[in-house]
């Protein structure tokens, strides 16, 4: 029965949804609205959950003084203060437990929490997705090497895009006649990547969209079920 | 006789004028929808134009619900409008060089369908691939050998608890960014029942950081159950899948300190990855860590073929829990998916022919407007 | 047997020093690189420059603070052209971070227009979730969305407002899209239901999968694709904002990752030799 129940659920479910997609009449037009909002409230209650899980680890590293506890602590008190700061004087349309602080946002400028956001929280937000920019120039050292006729194609394919992206590949071949300007850099560069990659990784999300429907049948079907917490 | 045949061609010019320049308004349900909309169309003689169309509220007032362009002739109403009520509309439109105006009358009882008839030729395609699926799954269990390809990705995972084992280091799994309605983080939480299986098995640690709060608990069951059908229960601890955050670059900032830190001999990133792909495949490659990787995002697929040692390019991330359990009623599944992939190369070669000799019906045909 | 060791894998710290140094420099001392304008950023300047003075359009901040380096100096150009135009902006976000975006880009604005004043030339009317939904109900009634604006103003006191009901009152919408929902969702439902004119930005990666939109039934007006887009429209309304400046960097940045991808070749090519 334990494992039963939720198969029979999940058949019964998946069966309705994909039902819906077809049958625009009542009550199947409103039944996927209806789960989303079933998944929100149930993820709503999950997140405290994660919160404890959070809270949990980083105590413990703190209270046992493991290598670097510091770090934990730095992070807790993070924690907690944008949770109290959020709390207590509210975000920027809802009031907090103590009204909109209206002394705190004079000095400050801004609510609390929007300080702390728009000061410490974007700008770390943007830090981290800036080392995307240093990760790709040590990936490219690495990996773009001519091997074989394949790794060949990507390189020259990739150096073209990146010259022709820039202002300076511009002007490498600016100079050419209005009847030679498909030779011309940025050209190439949006031929490249508006017709082969464009091909390539529409071939990968038709093969992904067929993976999702094996998946998702067998799932349904009751074939698949280590989501259910592993085991037979 | 002459002057009576001039006579007739000249009324039936008149009439074919006449019935070719006559106004025309009509209010129809729109096919196939829940019943919230009606469809207006107009044909107006020369020279007039539609400046207004009104509906009639419950109370038997005219409300204005659209300003028409001079070129347009269609307008859909789907403004609070309820099934199986009659609404009723008038359209007003003038001629300026007449000095003239129109005001035509229309009603309709919107319905709401029971089958919307645009997607059947969708519910066939899906009807074939379910069928194809069950097909060969049935073939399977029937005992037909079914042949699936290497998936160097998947046979890594021996190789990659093998060495955690050796080093005497742990195993680094992330599961994306993904929640559990994402079929990729489903996907990769099946491997992970596989790998926690062989981690247990092998007495190698595993690390799983989760970024959403259900996957969380999910993952936490699936790692137990493993480590319980390993025959080594006292082996798992609680704490090591555990939740960093629900933000994007937190989460990696977070998983990339565990790498620096931890140095796992071996690191798993399976799932839902966005912008932080190759934020974490380059550190991890920076910790001489064996790294496998796979999502279907087709976006991110060239940073982890870069950074990793193995990828699983879409599908192969799904076909995963087939592969490595090696049922029979799995393997069946992968088969008719190739079946599906087939269908759909034909369908692309047909369409593409069809499209350059300048016949549409079969795009059409797969349009939903 | 050979002597020669062979050659280093260059420490990629190294690398990552080369590149801040490569990409500060021009962000400190713009190098000027001159950028040839696409046709898409033209039709996009086409679509402002030739809408009538006084027409109220609307952009949209569909992005966040992640995506900010390439979108912000797009919708920083979009106000300050329109503005030159004497056009009325409605600023709206489909995304929750937008409407600070908004608000920052205004603010940036508006010390080059002091004449230029909030509920008259400008709103910002604020976060709305849906999507698509959100975007067909505007097309029926502004005011049902957006009971108020952002500061809690009804709707029928601000000045902007009066005369918009719907996207007929609309010249133009440009979404600045990072992602979903976003640009798709207005060709879709705006432009493809309602007819009003859609055009926008987007980043470079996004780029590509909107290149079928822009045919000959103008789904799409032209298109920003990117911190190159965003630096080929400041050229066409002559600022030097910050994506022009970032394009130097950017420039630098890409020949720099090449000559480190030929570097990469020789050393394996001398692996090879050896």
């Amino acid at each position: 029965m334990k494992r039963f129940l939720p198969l029979l659920i999940t058949f019964i479910v998946g069966f309705i949804v994909i039902s819906s997609e077809f049958i625009p009449h009542k009550p199947f037009n409103s039944i996927n609205a209806g789960l989303e909002n079933w998944f929100m409230i149930i993820s709503g209650f999950a997140i405290i959950l994660g919160q404890l899980s959070l809270i949990k680890v980083n105590s413990s590293k703190i209270i046992n003084k493991t290598q670097n506890w510091q770090y934990y602590l730095a992070g807790m008190v993070s924690f907690f203060v944008m949770v109290l700061c959020g709390v207590l004087w509210g975000t920027q349309d809802a009031p907090g437990l103590l009204g909109n602080g209206t002394l705190v946002s004079s000095w400050l400028g801004v609510k609390p929490f929007e300080y702390l956001f728009n000061n410490i929280y974007q700008h770390l937000s943007s830090t981290m997705f800036a080392l995307l920019a240093f990760f790709i120039a040590s990936a490219a050292y690495r990996a773009f090497i001519m091997r074989s006729f394949e790794s060949n194609l990507l390189m020259i394919a990739a150096v073209i895009v990146m010259l022709g992206r820039t202002s300076i590949g511009t002007s490498f071949t600016a100079w050419l006649p209005q009847g030679w300007r498909f030779l011309h850099l940025p050209n190439i560069a949006d031929f490249i990547v508006s017709f082969p990659t464009n091909a390539a990784q529409r071939a990968i999300m038709i093969s992904a969209a067929l993976g999702i429907v094996g998946s998702s049948l067998r799932i349904l079907l009751g074939i698949e079920r280590s989501y259910l917490g592993g085991g037979e | 006789m002459n002057k009576y045949i001039i006579l007739v061609l000249v009324s039936l010019a008149g009439l074919l004028y006449s019935v070719g320049s006559a106004a025309e308004f009509k209010a129809s349900d729109r096919p196939s929808d829940d019943g919230k909309a009606v469809d207006l169309t107009w044909k107006l003689p020369s020279g007039y134009a539609a400046v207004q169309i009104e509906r009639k509220d419950s109370a038997g007032v005219w409300v204005n619900i659209a300003s028409p362009l001079e070129s347009e002739s269609f307008f859909s109403d789907n403004d609070s409008i309820e099934p199986d009520n009659k609404y009723e509309y008038r359209l007003i439109a003038s001629s300026i060089s007449k000095g003239d105006s129109l005001v035509l009358l229309a009603d309709a009882i919107p319905v709401a369908q029971w089958f919307d008839f645009r997607k059947l030729p969708l519910l066939i395609m899906l009807l074939v691939l379910s069928l194809a699926v069950i097909y060969y799954i049935l073939s399977a269990r029937s005992g037909k050998e079914l042949f699936i390809r290497r998936i160097n990705g998947l046979e890594s995972m021996d190789e990659a608890v093998g060495r955690a084992t050796e080093k005497g280091k742990p195993i680094l799994f992330v599961p994306g960014i993904g929640d559990l309605d994402d079929i990729q983080t489903i996907a990769a939480l099946t491997i992970l029942s596989q790998l926690a299986f062989k981690a247990a098995t092998y007495n190698a640690d595993l690390i799983v950081p989760v970024c959403r709060s259900m996957v969380l608990s999910t993952a936490r069951e699936i790692v137990k159950e493993a480590y319980l059908k390993a025959g080594r229960p006292d082996a798992f601890r609680e704490g090591c899948v555990f939740y960093l955050t629900d933000d994007q670059f937190g989460y990696v900032a977070g998983i990339d300190g565990i790498m620096l830190r931890e140095k796992p001999a071996a690191n798993f990133f399976l799932g839902t990855f966005y912008a932080e792909a190759l934020i974490l495949a380059e550190t991890g490659f920076g910790t001489g860590a064996m790294q496998t990787a796979g999502t279907a995002q087709p976006h991110q697929l060239p940073f982890f073929v870069v950074s990793c040692d193995y990828t699983l390019i879409g599908e192969e991330l799904f076909a995963a829990s087939a592969y490595l359990s090696k049922e029979p009623n799995q393997l069946g599944s992968l088969k008719g998916q190739d079946f599906g992939k087939f269908i759909i190369v034909l369908l692309i070669l047909a369409g593409s022919v069809m499209e350059i000799a300048g016949y549409h019906w079969l795009k059409n045909m797969f349009m939903l407007e | 047997m050979s002597d020669k060791q062979p050659p280093k894998q260059i420490d990629r710290r190294y690398i990552f020093l080369v590149l801040l140094i490569g990409v500060t420099i021009p962000l400190i001392f713009p190098l000027g690189f001159k950028s040839e304008v696409s046709g898409l950023s033209k039709q996009v300047y086409k679509l402002v420059e030739e809408t009538p003075a006084n027409s109220t359009v609307i952009i949209s901040f569909d992005y966040d603070p992640a995506t900010v380096t390439e979108l912000q100096p797009m919708a920083k150009a979009l106000i300050e052209h329109a503005w030159r135009k004497n056009q009325k902006i409605l600023a709206l976000a489909l995304w929750p971070q937008g409407v600070q975006m908004a608000e920052q880009a205004f603010a940036d604005i508006i010390k080059k227009y002091p004449d230029k004043k909030y509920g008259i030339d400008y709103v910002n009317l604020g976060y709305k979730t849906g999507g698509i939904v959100t975007i067909q109900a505007m097309g029926r009634d502004f005011k049902e969305i957006f009971p108020t604006d952002l500061k809690g103003t009804p709707y029928d006191e601000i000045e902007i407002l009066k005369n918009v009901r719907n996207y007929n009152q609309i010249g133009y919408i440009m979404s600045l899209s990072a992602g979903d929902p976003g640009l798709k969702q207005y060709v879709m439902a705006a432009h493809d239901m309602f007819k009003v004119k859609v055009s926008g930005g987007t980043t470079a990666v996004s780029t590509p999968g909107f290149m079928p939109y822009i045919n000959d039934q103008h789904q799409l007006y032209g298109l920003l694709g990117g911190l190159k887009g965003a630096a080929e429209y400041e050229s066409l309304i002559g600022v030097k904002g910050t994506a022009t400046s970032g394009m130097d960097a950017q420039s630098i940045a890409h020949i720099l990752i090449i000559i480190f991808i030929i570097m990469g070749n020789i050393r394996a090519y001398k692996m090879r030799k050896l």
